[in-house]
């Protein structure tokens, strides 16, 4: 009777601990999951602001006497025009009581200066419109945006405000005559970094990454490969290839950074490669990715059965026949999955470009593997750390922009895993 | 994929015997210089039908270190700074054949030193400056001798101040915000101690050593070359100060304020006027043999001198700059447009 309690005192506390143990594990994945909800939505609410700009209505005259300087009216006369003074008499017939000179200035700043380049390539195109008067909605600057988006604002005191009482009363107005609206942001889609947050785009370090990544991949992927069937396949089992495998080991734990500093060491100090250039940056990265792709390469051909291989050599195929016939296209899937996340891995990085001068200011889209250019990771670090409070919203923004990339990639890979890959 | 691999590889070879010829300025420097510079190029690359120059914020030593490596298309054509050259690193630039380079000074900054809008109003001395943040500080009233810093609390250095533990965030030693706060702020407090002023004269060594160097136990905690992480930090921690340029304290006054460094507020006026003790000078370098080499090195120049950018109205003043005189822009302007040689040799009768 009193072996029978014991047991079932003991069976009780064993179940007890069994349910404890289980709800631990489930806290451990709420709190993941919990950490990861905050943090993307947080992303999401913010940089959801950024795919919207905001527009304002105006009646534009093109005003003959300010477009054309001389009386032959010459093209360049178009192109030296100032079209801020168009811009800014088109504000003052809104308001037409304003006219302090510094008032008008800060009316004029309610429009982006990217529009001036707008409305001289408009009349390049058609000259008819000059002495004309069309209505055009036109981008409003990172300012007026920032307010327009973020009605909560307005409540702030003046002084901590990003636009005045005056401003305020001005945007109302525009507000009352229904003269403005929020549409696409282009600009995102299509432009590079700039100083102004509304004529600022993710596509130039999109343009980047996308060199960037090829050249890592055209290095990376076939020497990865190779030195991953040699030292599985071919190499013999003695101390001098026991000391290769375990430095690759060692490579792919070293830190990024290291790699950024072999490149400013070898690629631009000896071989003199141009700085901030996409094919330095897939260098470093490629050299960086070599490890894992050689450690997946190497997992995914000790998977292949050794019937396989002992098969096709009892066939009398050559070791050479019998890796590239056999054993290599079956180990390909898993070869596949670890390039593309030693890919996405790369994607990710911007330490060792600091190095070698990818993060930099650039304006221009990159249009060769020699052109100077940032990485998605670098925009969005740039942006970050730039004053102007319009960057916050395309900070985020360019961080779902690299997410979906990432998690695109990853589903590529779980992909190639689920479909291809052949469990023995 | 092997053949376009080797292609590549052999590509990269081919490029190392000889430069490539590039069409782009590319220029490196100050963090300060940096926001300025940006907008300059910007403006530069829309209207003159130039490349628009590439821009890395190096700080001004990480700069002037890549300026000086030499001539030749991989090096930077233009360094930004937020303080003048040393004779050190003209010394540096000849030995590796950078000898023709001119100086452009393109306006102030003042150094702020600002807390959280929830902290307390601080009002500083340089000579509490120097006491809350130097390595060693004088033992004996007079500063004859000096010890470690043994100062945790803001009191302990000025009974004025509250009593709150000492934690000010700063740039790293690369920075050239750096460089003028040590100059400025530190060793103009040190010298109120007439035992450390006698100190120089004797052995200026020992005095730069002692009299420029901030303390590295903890109160100073450096927070890289990014001033958006040192705001960041300020408004988490309100009884943080930080320290970094004017332009950023403009930026973000919803966020934080600024000290008083010997009764004056770092403003507009106060900085230009030079009240403001701790103000400094913003400068750029330009290659001069890179002018004829790398299209529109001279264009840019003019821009960033000319009346429309740095000028009392100019578009950078927008930006936070603080302007020069309108004649000494003018100088700078001609200077710029002749490429008038640096001579090495005012620093050193400083």
């Amino acid at each position: 009777m009193n072996n029978l309690k014991k047991i079932e005192y003991s069976l009780k506390k064993r179940k007890r601990q069994e349910s404890r143990f289980k709800i631990y594990g489930l806290l451990g994945i709420a709190t993941a999951v919990s950490f990861l909800c905050i943090i993307l939505s947080s992303i999401f609410m913010e940089g959801k602001k950024a795919f919207l700009s905001t527009y304002i209505k105006l009646e534009v005259y093109f005003d003959p006497d300010i477009i054309y300087t001389s009386n032959d009216q010459k093209e360049e006369d178009i192109k030296f025009a100032n079209f801020q003074k168009i811009i800014k008499n088109s504000l003052n017939s809104f308001f037409p009581e304003i006219s302090d000179k510094g008032e008008l200035r800060k009316l004029s700043n309610f429009i982006s200066s990217s529009e001036e380049e707008n409305l001289m390539k408009l009349v390049l195109k058609n000259k008819q419109l000059v002495g004309q008067k069309i209505t055009l909605w036109l981008l409003a600057s990172s300012k007026i945006d920032v307010i327009n988006k973020n009605p909560d604002m307005e409540l702030i005191a003046e002084e901590d405000r990003l636009i005045s009482d005056l401003e305020l009363n001005w945007l109302n107005e525009i507000r009352s005559a229904n003269n403005i609206k929020s549409n696409f942001n282009k600009n995102f889609f299509v432009k590079a970094d700039s100083t102004e947050p509304e004529q600022a785009g993710i596509w130039g370090s999109l343009v980047g990454s996308f060199f960037t990544l090829f050249v890592t991949l055209i290095l990376s992927f076939p020497i990865a490969v190779a030195a991953g069937v040699f030292l599985e396949e071919l190499a013999p089992k003695n101390k001098f290839t026991d000391f290769i495998e375990v430095n690759i080991n060692n490579l792919a734990a070293v830190p990024s950074i290291i790699f950024g500093l072999l490149g400013l060491a070898i690629f631009l100090n000896v071989m003199h490669l141009p700085r901030s250039a996409p094919i330095v940056g897939g260098m470093v990265l490629a050299l960086m990715t070599l490890p894992t792709i050689i450690i997946a390469t190497r997992a995914s051909l000790k998977a292949v059965p050794p019937s396989i291989r002992e098969a096709a050599i009892g066939l009398g195929a050559t070791k050479f026949q019998t890796v590239t016939h056999h054993v290599l296209p079956l180990s390909l899937p898993g070869i596949l999955t670890g390039t593309i996340i030693g890919m996405s891995q790369a994607l990710g990085e911007s330490a060792p470009l600091l190095m070698i001068g990818m993060v930099a200011f650039i304006v221009d889209v990159p249009g060769s593997f020699l052109d100077s250019s940032t990485v998605l990771p670098v925009q969005i670090y740039l942006w970050k750390s730039t004053a102007a409070r319009g960057f916050v919203e395309l900070t985020a923004a360019g961080v779902m922009v690299l997410l979906s990339f990432l998690i695109l990639m990853n589903g590529i890979a779980v992909f190639i895993r689920q479909k291809f890959e052949k469990k023995w | 994929m092997k053949k376009s691999s080797l292609a590549i590889v052999a590509l990269a070879f081919a490029f190392s015997t000889e430069s490539i010829a590039r069409d782009q300025i590319k220029i490196v420097g100050s963090s300060t210089v940096y926001p300025f510079a940006t907008v300059v190029a910007e403006r530069f690359g829309k209207t003159s039908g130039f490349k628009t120059p590439v821009i890395e914020s190096t700080g001004s030593g990480g700069g002037l270190k890549l300026f000086c490596k030499g001539l030749g298309t991989e090096h930077p054509d233009i360094t930004n700074a937020s303080r003048r050259i040393k004779s050190k690193e003209v010394k540096k630039c000849s030995k590796n054949g950078v000898t023709d380079i001119t100086e452009i000074k393109v306006g102030f900054d003042g150094i702020a030193m600002a807390n959280a809008k929830s902290g307390p109003m601080l009002e500083l001395s340089l000579k509490d400056i120097y006491l809350a943040l130097a390595k060693d500080v004088p033992a004996d009233p007079e500063g004859n001798t000096v010890k470690p810093n043994p100062y945790k609390m803001w009191n302990e250095v000025n009974s004025a101040l509250p009593a709150a533990p000492i934690v000010v965030i700063g740039p790293p030693p690369t920075s050239g915000t750096r460089d003028a706060f040590n100059e400025l702020a530190i060793e103009r407090g040190c010298k109120k101690f007439p035992g450390r002023k006698a100190l120089k004269k004797k052995d200026k060594k020992l005095y730069k050593s002692q009299c420029r160097s901030v303390r590295e136990d903890g109160p100073y905690v450096e927070a890289g070359e990014n001033d958006n992480l040192i705001i960041e930090k300020l408004v988490a921690d309100p009884g943080a100060l930080g320290v970094f340029g004017y332009s950023f304290l403009d930026q973000n006054r919803d966020k934080v304020k600024a000290a008083k460094v010997d009764g004056v507020f770092p403003e507009f006026e106060a900085i230009s006027s030079g009240k403001y003790p701790v103000s400094r000078s913003l400068f750029f370098y330009i290659k001069n043999a890179h002018a004829s080499v790398i299209p529109g090195i001279k264009e840019y120049v003019r821009e960033f001198t000319s009346a429309k950018a740095i000028g009392s109205d100019g578009y950078l003043v927008s930006k936070g700059l603080i302007p020069l005189g309108e004649s000494e822009r003018a100088q700078f302007e001609k200077d710029g447009k002749n490429l008038a040689k640096f001579d090495g040799k005012v620093l050193n009768k400083k």
